[in-house]
């Protein structure tokens, strides 16, 4: 296609007209989304699908909440742990990123919720329960939901690490050469200017664990997929139940993107230094 | 200066010397020999200028000084305290050493205020009506008073190398480096800022300064000092150094610039 194009008063103009500029996609979403309600509201067969696999929402939003929460703890460690000054610490941290980034989610999940959480609990329960008489229990979803945030936790410690990397070097030797020591230096120079670089993907894999949340129905917790497969297996209304739950999944994941974009608007208009 | 009981000698060219480098060398990759068995004293209050080709090390020698690169063999002293024990505290040095660079270097998410009180809070433990009075003062100093609330990005480049110097003025440091703190400033920009190092110099700040400003180092240095391939070649009054230079690549080298 040409760069440019002449409009019918002989002029040449490389301006795009509206209907190529225009965001149809967002026009052909919003339709299906509207037709889908729609459907909810007056089909019988929808609005059933929607009663039986709404209660996982909740599920469905705390599992995504918490592990994101677990997650941003175990990324700050590993990801400065990576660039720590100690062989042991930089090595023990990249062999748990690199390991956790190479394994599909699917068997990971299995592997930490089936085995390693088992046997780290009973590993920490005969010894608590020889000194204290009690031992502690972790619920299937519980589980499903601490194996989410290791897995996440190596993409994000990745995103850390990404995110101090870029800020150019001659900020660190400005702050010590200023005196400051390199905690002060991490604290007040380097880490505020890289949370501009780490916000934005950080939320992105907020919406990617929402979304990575369907896999805990493998281990049998009632969030929005396993209830939308306990539906169709029921009723053998396959369409409405699957349908039904893409429709709450996208409704959930746009809504946040569209808050995400506000987000990242707001921050480089802070950048340009506008007050 | 003269805290422990030393003579008080009342010549600033006299006495133990601000700055004393010893047999420094710095070798990057055990194979490459940015800078050579260089000796080099500033006295306190002396202006020392340091030019040469690109690449010739000095950069890597001014950055020697307060050792944000750590010299592979010699010894530096600055003030006293021998940085090049692994025993000395960088930091409380470096507080004493301001470094102006090629860059700014300012922080981008800091007002011009807050660049310049960061450290004096948080290393000289000031408050922060303290902090931002003797930042006030420095920002008179170098003539932007009225850019205390504004964004690095929204000054020009000159309007931000002053801020630097301010910046690093704030600390009330006992040396001042300069790392080529023109080069990157639209020409019309550079008189701006070396005018704030000129008055500096008048007012017997110790100055090590890297440099392609011939008019600054004829203007202000009390010795000039030229290096290339990592070693000091030659060493003198800046007029003598110009004008008569006992080297062949010191001659070689003022053939081919413009002054």
């Amino acid at each position: 296609m040409s760069e440019f194009r002449s409009s019918r008063d002989g002029r040449i103009t490389d301006e795009r007209p509206w209907w190529d500029t225009f965001p149809w996609w967002s026009l052909i979403i919003v339709g299906l989304l509207a037709w889908m309600g729609w459907q909810i509201i007056v089909s019988d067969d929808y609005g059933l699908a929607w009663e039986r696999i709404i209660p996982g929402l909740g599920l469905t939003l705390r599992s995504t909440i918490y592990a994101f929460g677990i997650a941003l703890a175990i990324a700050l460690i590993a990801g400065t742990g990576q660039m720590s000054r100690n062989v042991i610490i930089r090595n023990l941290a990249r062999t748990y990123v690199e390991f956790v980034r190479g394994i599909p989610m699917l068997p990971l999940i299995f592997t930490v919720a089936l085995i390693l959480v088992p046997e780290l609990t009973n590993l920490a329960n005969t010894r608590l329960d020889a000194w204290f008489g009690w031992e502690f229990k972790l619920s299937f979803e519980m589980r499903a939901t601490v194996t989410l945030a290791v897995i996440y936790g190596a993409y994000m410690a990745e995103i850390f690490r990404g995110g101090i990397q870029s800020i150019p070097p001659g900020q660190i030797e400005a702050g010590r050469s200023l005196g400051l020591n390199r905690r002060q230096t991490m604290r007040s120079v380097v880490l505020p200017q890289a949370m501009r670089a780490i916000i934005p993907p950080m939320g992105n894999d907020f919406i990617a664990i929402l979304k990575d949340t369907s896999l805990l129905s493998v281990l049998g917790a009632l969030e929005i997929t396993q209830r939308a497969r306990q539906f169709s297996a029921s009723t053998f209304k396959f369409r409405e139940g699957y349908f039904v739950s893409a429709f709450i999944y996208l409704v959930l994941t746009l809504s946040l993107s569209v808050l995400l974009g506000v987000l990242e608007r707001r921050m480089s208009r802070d950048r340009k230094g506008e007050r | 200066m003269n805290t422990s009981g030393t003579p008080v000698s009342d010549t600033p060219m006299s006495g133990t010397p601000m700055i004393q480098m010893a047999g420094v060398s710095k070798t990057f990759n055990r194979t490459i020999h940015a800078v050579r068995d260089v000796d080099l004293d500033v006295a306190e209050g002396e202006v020392v200028v340091i030019v040469g080709p690109s690449g010739s090390g000095k950069s890597t020698v001014l950055r020697c000084i307060n050792l944000l690169e750590v010299p592979t063999t010699g010894t530096v002293v600055v003030d006293g305290h021998t940085l090049t024990n692994a025993g000395t505290d960088l930091d409380r040095v470096r507080a004493e050493v301001g470094m102006v660079f090629q860059q700014f270097n300012l922080f981008p998410h800091l007002t011009v205020m807050e660049n310049i009180t960061l450290a004096q809070r948080k290393v000289r433990g000031r408050s922060r009506a303290e902090a931002q009075e003797m930042g006030m003062r420095q920002l008179t100093r170098v003539g932007i008073p009225d850019k205390a609330d504004a964004f690095p990005r929204q000054l020009s480049g000159g309007q931000q190398q002053r801020v630097a110097i301010a910046r690093s003025l704030a600390m009330e440091p006992k040396v001042m480096l300069f790392d080529e703190p023109t080069s990157a400033l639209d020409p019309e920009m550079v008189k701006e800022v070396l005018d704030v190092m000129l008055e500096l110099a008048g007012e017997g700040m110790t100055m090590v300064v890297v440099t392609h400003e011939m008019g600054f180092a004829k203007a202000a240095a009390d010795r000039l000092v030229f290096i290339d391939e990592g070693e000091i070649v030659e060493t003198g009054l800046p007029e003598e150094v110009f004008s008569n230079p006992s080297h062949d690549r010191t001659r070689a080298f003022f053939a081919k610039i413009l002054y």
